[in-house]
């Protein structure tokens, strides 16, 4: 029995424990955010423009509802690093020379803040550093305005506005391909022909503002000066992929306890209901000696209230170490200056509740039952179960079946709601398993989809303005490019619907007919083509206009000349980005009235004469920005399938765990009920290993029969575990794959199976003696 | 003169209760011969139920010998012992054993599957008198009934010994009777030792011969002149 218990609290402390790690691991991650953005004054409202004189500023702070405003220096240059042959891409951000800064304030980590007056001085955030092992002291070498000047890191910082270092258009973070450095205003803007001008405003609103009204005003004021689109602090990129994380957090904290919760309770109520059926004389003894009822009834809620207990202990406690394992994870993402993880005693109360509760409702039947047995009774022996053919021996089957299989067959069927029971369960911790493990998948599946399929470039080029197709001749006959093809790319706002109601921000991205390097592909994995006219949109991005194709879209350029045209939607794109527009590059040159006019080039080389091309990159005043699919890929992989095994680790610990609960708790239950029978067979001539598999053949079946179940549970806890995770910028198409299913069969077999061969040693202490003078 | 089924020769049985030590049998020597209807008569604590344990291979003394015809059980390992009971010998339970999720066939043909030779369930089920119950659960059947499934179900396999222990223990007078009846006459028509164990000395009567054990010795060894039907027994 002690095993038993054992087990089901086990199972419960699973349950405890993914409810405590994940409900206050998302609690410290809101906590620490919340304080984060309050202390160092995050902006709400932000926008970049191509040049702006510092007058502007403050009509900018005049518009009702902004609390404080902030014009900056925002500019994206390629970097020279010693320790990686590729351009790496630095994006410089200008600050008061004086430590003044009201707006996205910087906590600086170590080293200080710039000097004024000074050259070349930087602060580089945290993450960047790290992942080159610089520190104060060092030089980075980085390409301004064509020319190759030193940047001498003073001091290591952590802002709220990136808290996660990603490169818009990708989708994970490349620290050591992407830096953040914050230069002192003067000397920046200087470099830029920016001096007394700005490009890029941030903006915090009073008490009571309407952010769509600043949004607007915002835009107008900068629409002349070459704004983007102004957006929100739900848009801003940092924010929003820490969003999407709480997200994910919350939808793991209610299904994966649920299922534990379950199991537990189940088992709780059979082993009671077992046990009371196998004290029923002593019950009677204590009753006839005059114990009150309540007294029994508190006896055996005792025992179940051990286990919970314990459980709970158990669960509360590697809770509190798998969320500091976790948010210790989460710091390699997310950088903020304090993460902690912090155990939320009201989380902790309310786990014990919920335990207690769910414990208690599973034994009230069972407590109730041994309350109120009247005394006499319990000292008869139980009456005797009632058996009756299968369904299969009435379809007259049972010639195929020997007497022990119609043994078995009858006994799942007698208790038939208990057999389905334990069948669930089982199949629960294969859906567990399969639900820990498929995100792995999905993000197989994308990397898959993105690199090899969609971007099928080396590397990405954008130059620092749009300029002339000729352009590309320049960037193919760069050493070693194989192939270069043209893009371009240009942010607008889409309206839609009869009064412009619906309105989206984005980028249309035009490209070649002929062109190779970049695929457009939808989740199920066709290549969409270009038509020669009209948009092809994401299919996301189409819902929330609510446009479908053949409908008329406004589209509103937010670069250079501002212009306002009437675009056909020509098609839909099912993608994992979900926010894209494509266009056939004549067709949009066309639309835009600009000649042949591209933004970058993707390019295929040939890694024979890398560092050459490195060079010439590095070299080529025209380029802005360079980005390597391959290195961002490895890095990619790398940190996640870290993670992933870990991850993996608890989720076979926890498939086991339920696997494990259910199979041995069935069989030692079955060998109750049936050591008698099991003796006799043993005293008239049946072998040790006869009388097993009739044991073990009841578990076996049901464990059979649990596998499907399970694997089909499992594929809808992904289904809707994905669904839960969308947002809008990421779409996931919801992927399990083969080895996945495989694995949480294998696991919960080899669970099983050990569960099986511990309680078949018990069969060899059957008393062969004892059954021949027992009742029952 | 027959032969010899059971050749037992100082058996001697100690059993550890905690610390206590209980001598349950104390150099028992007794035969069992070929075909005969023997009656284990003693008190409870006598020592007869270990005896029959010992006979029916399912305990090993602590100390003596015991042959099977030519096997010395003594010798034999759990596996071996299993072997025994499987081929050899057929056992009848105070309180029946059947296993409930049978029918009466079925639990009969439990024993039919494994046998080298046995008779159709149906066979030994009308040997006792149950041929129209044979699709029913024990839970469908009275005290009586059961037991003879139970007698059906060890006799079907053909066995060399039949070992009943309290057969009608649990049973009222006339459902005894009924029982003994067919222990009876599958003694009397398939020719098996049978070895019966009771406290009742009046069912003694109707065996060849009755073995009287007390405080774990033989303590009389008595044969029946004349036996009484179990048609006849009063108690």
């Amino acid at each position: 029995m002690a095993a038993q218990a054992v087990a089901i609290s086990l199972v419960l402390a699973c349950g405890v424990a993914t409810f405590v790690m994940s409900l206050c691991t998302y609690a410290s991650m809101m906590r620490t955010r919340e304080r984060y953005y309050d202390r160092y004054s995050f902006a709400s409202v932000f926008t970049h423009l191509k040049r702006a004189p510092n007058s502007l500023s403050a009509r900018i702070a005049e518009i009702p509802g902004v609390a404080a405003a902030q014009t900056r220096v925002v500019v994206d240059v390629t970097l020279d690093l010693p320790d990686i042959a590729e351009p790496a891409t630095g994006r410089l951000i200008s600050i008061p020379e004086y430590q003044s800064q009201q707006i996205n304030q910087l906590h600086i980590r170590s080293g200080r803040y710039i000097a004024p007056r000074t050259e070349g001085e930087v602060i580089v955030d945290e993450a960047f550093a790290e992942a080159h092992h610089f520190g104060p002291g060092t030089r980075v070498k980085a390409i301004i305005n064509g020319k190759l000047d030193e940047l001498t890191i003073v001091g290591i910082g952590l802002s709220p506005e990136y808290v996660y270092t990603i490169q818009p258009g990708q989708i994970f973070p490349d620290t050591k391909r992407f830096g953040v450095f914050w230069m002192a205003y003067p000397e920046l803007s200087a470099a830029f022909g920016l001096r007394d001008s700005f490009n890029d405003v941030a903006l915090t609103l009073g008490y009571g503002a309407s952010e769509p009204e600043v949004l607007k005003r915002l835009d107008d004021l900068t629409a002349s000066y070459g704004g983007t689109g102004a957006y929100a602090r739900a848009d801003q990129l940092s924010h929003r992929f820490v969003s999407d994380e709480l997200i994910q957090l919350r939808a793991m904290a209610t299904i994966v306890p649920i299922t534990f919760f379950a199991v537990a309770a189940f088992l709780l109520n059979v082993v009671l209901n077992r046990l009371i059926s196998t004290q029923r004389e002593q019950i009677a003894a204590l009753k006839a000696f005059g114990y009150a009822r309540r007294e029994v009834g508190w006896h055996f809620l005792k025992f179940a209230l051990l286990i919970v207990l314990f459980g709970t202990a158990i669960g509360i406690g590697l809770g509190a170490w798998l969320g500091r394992g976790v948010t210790r994870m989460y710091t390699q993402f997310f950088r903020f200056p304090t993460f902690e993880f912090y155990l939320d005693p009201r989380v902790v109360v309310f786990a014990i509740a919920i335990s207690v509760t769910a414990g208690g409702l599973a034994v009230a039947g069972a407590v109730r039952r041994a309350m109120r047995l009247p005394p006499a009774e319990a000292m008869r022996p139980d009456a005797p179960p009632i058996y009756r053919p299968t369904v299969v021996e009435r379809l007259g089957l049972q010639r195929l079946f020997s007497q022990p299989v119609r043994m078995i067959l009858r006994q799942i069927e007698r208790k038939p709601s208990r057999s389905a029971l334990s069948i669930l369960g089982v199949a629960l911790s294969i859906a567990v398993m399969i639900l820990g493990s498929f995100s792995k998948d999905i993000v197989d599946h994308i990397a898959d989809v993105q690199f090899d399929r969609s971007q099928r470039y080396d590397f990405h080029v954008s130059f620092v303005e749009p300029t002339s197709a000729r352009a590309l001749h320049e960037i193919k006959s760069l050493p070693g490019v194989l192939r270069a093809e043209p893009f371009r790319t240009i942010p607008v706002r889409l309206h839609a619907g009869q009064h412009s109601q619906h309105s989206r921000r984005t980028g249309v991205i035009g490209l070649p007919q002929d062109r190779q390097l970049l695929q457009l592909i939808d989740l199920r994995l066709h290549s969409a083509t270009l038509p020669r006219e009209g948009l092809v949109i994401s299919k996301t991005l189409a819902e929330s206009l609510s446009v479908n194709v053949g409908d008329v879209i406004t589209v509103e350029t937010m670069e250079g000349e501002r212009r306002t045209v009437n675009v056909r939607v020509a098609d839909l794109l099912d993608d994992f980005g979900g926010t894209s527009a494509y266009m056939d590059l004549t067709a949009l040159n066309r639309l835009l009235r600009e000649g042949d006019t591209i933004s970058g080039a993707f390019i295929a080389t040939d890694p024979a004469h890398a560092s050459e091309l490195y060079a010439a990159l590095k070299n080529t005043p025209r380029i802005a920005g360079v980005t390597s699919k391959q290195a961002a890929l490895a890095s990619f992989r790398k940190t996640i399938a870290e993670n992933f095994l870990r991850m993996r680790l608890f989720n076979v610990l926890f498939g086991c765990t339920i696997a494990i609960g259910v199979v041995y708790n069935s069989a030692r239950i079955a060998l109750s009920e049936r050591s008698r029978e099991l003796a006799t067979l043993r005293v008239i001539g049946f072998t040790r290993r006869e009388i097993s598999s009739i044991l073990l053949g009841e578990v076996g079946l049901l464990i059979i029969a649990a596998i499907p179940l399970g694997l089909f549970i499992g594929y809808w806890f992904a289904v809707f575990a994905t669904a839960a995770m969308q947002t809008e910028t990421q779409r996931f198409p919801a992927i399990v794959q083969t080895s996945t299913f495989a694995f949480a069969v294998a696991v919960v077999l080899i669970a099983a199976i050990a569960s099986g061969v511990l309680v078949r040693r018990r069969l060899d202490q059957l008393d062969l003696v004892g059954v021949l003078k027992s009742r029952d | 003169m027959r032969e010899a089924v059971f050749e037992a020769r100082g058996v001697t049985k100690v059993y550890h209760v905690g610390e206590v030590e209980v001598l349950a049998l104390r150099g028992v020597d007794v035969d069992l011969y070929e075909g005969e209807f023997a009656v284990l008569l003693g008190p409870s604590g006598s020592g007869k139920s270990t005896l029959l344990n010992i006979l029916g291979g399912l305990d090993v003394p602590t100390s003596g010998r015991v042959h099977f015809r030519e096997h010395d059980l003594t010798a034999f390992d759990d596996a071996a012992l299993t072997h025994y009971r499987r081929e050899h010998v057929g056992f009848v339970f105070q309180f029946y054993n059947l296993i409930p999720s049978l029918t009466a066939r079925e639990n009969t043909a439990l024993i039919t599957e494994i046998a080298h030779n046995p008779m159709k369930p149906e066979e030994a089920l009308k040997l006792v008198g149950l041929g129209d119950r044979m699709d029913h659960f024990p839970s469908q059947m009275s005290g009586g009934e059961q037991q003879r499934v139970a007698i059906a179900r060890a006799i079907a396999k053909r066995p060399d010994v039949l070992l009943c222990d309290e057969p009608t223990g649990a049973l009222d007078v006339k459902t005894g009777i009924v029982v003994l009846e067919a222990i009876e006459r599958v003694n009397r028509e398939l020719g098996t030792t049978t070895a019966v164990i009771t406290h009742n000395a009046v069912i003694a009567g109707i065996a060849d011969r009755v073995i009287t054990i007390s405080n774990g010795r033989i303590a009389n060894v008595m044969r029946n002149e004349k036996k009484t039907a179990a048609r006849e027994l009063v108690w």
